[in-house]
Formats: structure tokens, C-alpha cells, sequence
């Protein structure tokens, strides 16, 4: 195992970062919380993306993070609420459950190379499977409307992993959280499995003639994709302290995950972190503007709070066509003479 | 919930059938584009939904239903097409997933747009069929109808690729893409024609559909992933296999949901799909492709 050196430009950055709260507090006294919240979803969420680009940089394009990102919620929640259990054997439950399920679909899947539209189709069928379980076991999981965990104390606890009302400690686990997610993926753009998993995208048969376990490479990834999501579900999970099929499962997230990833750019470091800032303050940023203008409001009714799903899906058409790198991947093919890997 | 082998049992599963009509139909659009062009309209439901509004609007400024289905058939048709001009044909020669990802963005266009356009409520077309009764069990004439003019509507389309030029010219790239450019035929335009035709038959489910459902702009998620199911289990451009998929799957949801909850119906249709993919990965009816 090598050491992971820090270049300094790398090492400005993550201190730029970590003191984004503290410039926050500067220039924004008044509206601090919701800044915060704002910076601690995109985060979140590029712990997630970044979790799914694992996978999809190597073209297993997966609709299932999904079921993911809601296994690792749910068991979290669940077992605290009706078990006492206390989110420490929680959270690696949830992980390990959403481990478990990505294997046991993932094998059959590359062991009969199940790719392209039918894997997209089949992991679609997941999410929707695990979204209906958790509809249809309302009598605990609270159906459609989604439940939240109990409170304990006053809604910070060591033992409960529940912080939500302080924000600036949010952040920084949302900040530890995001840097394990980088350095999660460096360590496997540094691995050997990645020159397999490369190759086998590129052409499975040449890759397995020269030795590579092509179903192997593969399912190491999606356990470890799968897990890295369960986990981000979950802690979004206890941040928000509400979790519901459509929030932190099902189809429309799955989607919004890999669109995100694709605007950011699929084979960079930080392309799933720029998707994340991209897609929520494209969303957020609509949404001001709407309720700041009242022109547009009295011209768009309530319906307007549509616009930036609709803004959002046009984007992405474009962003599919004309950019198929994303903005960072975009970017840094300008700056970078040499040919990227993709 | 208990479930007995008694009359309502068989209500379940004769309305299972005509249900599978209805569902097939919907599988065939998609699969003609599927089969032809090698696309997955991931918004192909929301399409459905486009058509169902133009037909309530239609009908509701005044033209009667068949003249409202037929606009409905002609806009879905035409954005069909248009789907196919703008966004896919862009993307056509880039990795098959980007053209199902493509799509996906329109999925949430036209849901967001419909939203804007129409707002969330449900809304209903209000033309009641009545029920046909039969040996103490009932059924909606809207669905005996629906399961007809299914039929009706694939039976047309196999006439169509059977026996016109412009069908064996379609089945032909199906075969081959490579090939059929070579021998001085216009792909682009074939690929356009498909698109005409599957948005066509979707707009002929959603005419089915508005007497049936009510109209909200999220209907899309609620049977598009069905149609998906649908498809890929009875094997790419097998119109039969389709039907029996279909058939399969909506004896799943009507009895299950007969005996449990909507959900569990739903729930094993979807397992059951995973575990068949996983047995015959080219689906149920598939030859080898």
C-alpha cells in the first residue's frame, strides 16, 4: 500500500474547504443555517455520486444506487426505532445489507454479462423493488410518507450519531465523510483492479483472454459502490432525521445520481463533487429567483416550482450531447494536453 | 389478507388479462423503437402521458373522443419523431447507455413541464363506459375495450411490418444495420418512420389509458418501469413473447394485489423479472441474438 501524498495544491484545497463554514459565518451572520445546509447536502450528496461514479466510470451504468442509498437509510433507522439499536451496528448493518443485495444481483449479472440497456434495466427493477418494500411494510418503514428516527436527548448524540442541530458540526462529519469518499476513490484509480476493470469495459473478451477475472473485478466494485452509497444514505439519513421512499430511495434519485455525475464528468476525481454543487445550486438558485421575483411568480403560479426540474432535464440533454465529459472532464481536457484514459 | 380460489379470484385474474392487453400494447411501442433502433426510451411513459393529456384537453374543448384519440395519436406520434430527431439522432453513435441517459433527461422535462402546464392535480376525462356483467363477476367496459382495441392495434402493426414495403424495409435494419446502408437505403429516415410508429402506438394506449386512469403528470413512474419489465422479458422484437410477458406480469399485479397489497403485487413482478433475467438473460422468448 503506497502512501497517499498530498500535492499542495491538494492540500489547499481540502483547507479551503474546511474552512468554508467559518467564511460562511463572515459574510452571512443572519442566514448562517441555511448556507450551511445548502454546503452540507452537496457533501452529502457528492459522497453519494462520487460512491456511484465508482461504478459507472467503468460503464456498469446502475439505476439501482437507489435501493442502495435507501437499504443503508432504512436499516439504520429501523433498528434504532424498533430495536434500541444504536446506529454504530446500525450503519454497518445497512452497509453490509446493501453490500450483500448489490452481490447477489451483481453476480448473476456479470456472471451471464448482463451490460449496457439490460443492466440499466435490471438495476431499475431493483430500485423499484426495494422502493415498493419499503411501501409496502408501512406498518414500520411508514409507507409513502416515510418516517424519521426517534430523538434522543436533545438531537446531538455520540451514541445516537444524530446531529442535525448543529450545523457547523454537520459540516465537518459531512467533510470527513466527502474526504473518505476521495480518497476511497483514489485509492482504487491507483489500484490494479482498475487497469482490469478498464480493460474489461473496454472489451471483455480480450480482458478475461489475458487473465483478468472479469466477474470478480466487477463485483469487488459494485460491493464496494454499493456500501459507500448505503453509507452516505444512511448519514443523509440521520442529518435530515426524515427518510422517505422518494427521498432517499427509488427511481427519480437514481437517476439524479448518475445525470449529476455525467454534468460533473464520470472519470475525474472531482467530477462527482462538481455535479453535486452544480445540480444544488442550480436548483436552489432557481428557487430564489423565483421567490425573489414576483413577476415571475404571479406569471408562473405555484407550477414554478417545476421550473427547475424542467431547466434541470434540459440541461442534461444538452449536457449528454454536447458534453458527454461533464464540466470538469470538460475542463481539465482543455487545460491537459495529454489524452484522458476515456 | 387471506386468498381464496373463489369468484373474485376469478375476477382478478380475467381482469389480469385485460389488463395484460392494455400493457402489451404499451411494451409494443417501446419495443419497435427497442428492437429497430436500439434505444431505450427511458421517458416513453412520460410520452404516454403527453398523449393522455392532449386527449382530455381535446375532449374537453369540444371534440368527440374518437376525433380527441386520434389528435392524442397523431401528437404522441409526432413527438415521437421528434424525440428521435432532436436527442437521439445526436447521440446515435455514442455508447448505447448514453442514448437511455439522453432520454432520462427528457423524462424529467416533460414531467416538469406538465407539472407547469397542467399542474398536479389528478384530473379525470369523465366518460363512464359502464360494466359488463357476467356469471356475478363484473368488468369495465373501458377495460374489455382497451383489451380489444390492444389486439386490434398489434394485429395492425404485424399486418404493417408483414406486409408493406416500408415494414420489411424496418425489419430488415433490425437485422442489420451495417448492411442495409450499403444497399442504398435512407436509415435515417427508417429510424424516424420507427419513431412516428412507436410514439404512434403510445399515443393509442394513452387514448386507451384516459378512460381507465386518472391523469396526473407523475403517472409516467408509476407503470413506465412495468413496460420496461415487460419488454425486456418477452425478448426483443418477439411481438408474441411480449404478450405473454405482459400476461405474466399482470397476473402478478392483479392477483397480488387482489390477495395482499397493491405494493407486494408490484414487488414480486419485479423479483420475478430480476430472478428470469438472471435464468434467460435474452428473455423468456428470445432467440439468440
Amino acid at each position: 500500500m503506497r502512501a497517499l501524498r498530498l500535492s499542495p495544491a491538494a492540500i489547499i484545497g481540502i483547507l479551503a474547504v474546511a474552512a468554508l463554514p467559518l467564511l460562511v459565518r463572515l459574510l452571512f451572520p443572519g442566514s448562517e443555517r441555511y448556507y450551511l445546509h445548502i454546503l452540507i447536502q452537496i457533501l452529502f450528496w457528492s459522497f453519494i455520486y462520487t460512491g456511484w461514479s465508482l461504478m459507472g466510470r467503468f460503464g456498469l451504468t446502475s439505476l439501482g444506487h437507489g435501493a442502495f442509498t435507501g437499504i443503508g437509510a432504512y436499516t439504520t433507522v429501523l433498528l434504532w426505532n424498533y430495536l434500541g439499536l444504536s446506529p454504530w451496528i446500525g450503519i454497518p448493518a445497512g452497509v453490509l445489507l446493501a453490500t450483500v443485495v448489490g452481490v447477489l444481483v451483481g453476480y448473476p449479472c456479470f456472471r451471464f454479462r448482463i451490460t449496457g440497456h439490460y443492466f440499466a434495466l435490471l438495476t431499475l427493477a431493483l430500485t423499484e423493488f426495494v422502493r415498493l418494500c419499503i411501501v409496502g411494510l408501512r406498518d414500520y418503514t411508514g409507507g409513502s410518507l416515510g418516517t424519521q428516527p426517534a430523538r434522543y436527548g436533545d438531537g446531538i448524540s455520540l451514541y445516537a450519531v444524530q446531529f442535525e442541530p448543529d450545523r457547523m458540526l454537520s459540516y465537518y462529519i459531512a467533510f470527513a465523510l466527502w474526504l473518505f469518499g476521495l480518497f476511497i476513490w483514489i485509492r482504487v484509480d491507483r489500484s490494479m483492479d482498475r487497469y482490469a476493470l478498464d480493460a474489461a469495459s473496454q472489451d471483455e473478451d480480450a480482458a478475461s483472454s489475458v487473465g483478468i477475472d472479469v466477474t470478480r473485478e466487477k463485483l469487488k466494485i459494485t460491493a464496494l459502490s454499493s456500501g459507500v452509497c448505503a453509507l452516505g444514505g444512511a448519514m443523509f439519513g440521520q442529518y435530515q432525521m426524515y427518510i422517505g421512499p422518494e427521498t432517499i430511495a427509488g427511481l427519480g434519485l437514481s437517476l439524479n445520481m448518475v445525470f449529476a455525475v455525467i454534468s460533473g464528468g464520470m472519470w475525474v476525481l472531482l467530477g462527482p463533487t462538481v455535479g453535486a454543487v452544480f445540480t444544488q445550486l442550480l436548483a436552489e438558485g432557481l428557487r430564489v429567483l423565483i421567490q425573489g421575483s414576483t413577476t415571475l411568480k404571479n406569471l408562473l403560479g405555484s407550477s414554478a416550482l417545476a421550473l427547475d426540474q424542467m431547466v434541470y432535464g434540459l440541461l442534461l440533454i444538452l449536457f449528454i450531447i454536447y458534453m458527454p465529459r461533464g464540466i470538469l472532464g470538460t475542463l481539465s481536457g482543455w487545460f491537459s494536453k495529454s489524452t484522458p484514459s476515456k | 389478507m387471506d386468498c381464496q380460489l373463489d369468484i373474485f379470484f376469478a375476477e382478478a385474474l380475467i381482469n389480469g388479462l385485460l389488463l395484460a392487453g392494455l400493457l402489451a400494447l404499451l411494451a409494443l411501442g417501446l419495443n419497435v423503437v427497442f428492437g429497430v433502433i436500439d434505444v431505450v426510451w427511458i421517458c416513453y411513459a412520460e410520452l404516454v402521458m403527453v398523449g393522455m393529456y392532449g386527449i382530455l384537453y381535446a375532449y374537453k374543448g369540444g371534440a368527440p373522443f374518437l376525433l380527441a384519440a386520434l389528435i392524442g395519436i397523431l401528437v404522441v406520434a409526432a413527438a415521437g419523431a421528434l424525440l428521435h430527431y432532436l436527442v437521439i439522432r445526436p447521440v446515435l453513435d455514442t455508447p448505447p447507455i448514453n442514448q437511455l441517459l439522453v432520454t432520462g433527461g427528457v423524462l424529467f422535462f416533460l414531467q416538469a413541464a406538465a407539472t407547469m402546464a397542467f399542474g398536479i392535480e389528478f384530473q379525470n376525462i369523465g366518460i363512464r363506459l359502464g360494466s359488463v356483467g357476467f356469471a356475478d363477476m363484473s368488468f369495465a367496459w373501458a377495460r374489455v375495450w382497451a383489451f380489444l382495441v390492444a389486439l386490434g392495434g398489434m394485429f395492425a402493426l404485424w399486418l404493417f411490418l408483414k406486409r408493406t414495403f416500408m415494414g420489411t424495409a424496418i425489419r430488415a435494419i433490425a437485422q442489420d444495420r451495417q448492411i442495409m446502408p450499403l444497399m442504398g437505403v435512407d436509415s435515417r429516415k427508417l429510424y424516424l418512420a420507427t419513431s412516428a410508429i412507436g410514439g404512434g402506438l403510445a399515443g393509442l394506449a394513452a387514448a386507451l389509458m384516459v378512460l381507465q386512469y386518472d391523469i396526473y403528470p407523475q403517472i409516467g413512474l408509476q407503470f413506465g418501469p412495468l413496460i420496461f419489465m415487460i419488454c425486456v422479458l418477452g425478448g426483443l422484437g418477439n411481438m408474441i413473447g411480449g404478450f405473454i410477458a405482459a400476461f405474466i406480469i399482470s397476473q402478478f399485479i392483479a392477483v397480488g394485489s387482489s390477495c395482499f397489497h397493491t405494493e407486494w403485487g408490484y414487488a414480486v413482478a419485479f423479483l420475478f423479472f430480476m430472478v428470469a433475467i438472471f435464468i434467460r438473460p435474452q428473455g423468456l422468448f428470445g432467440g439468440k441474438s
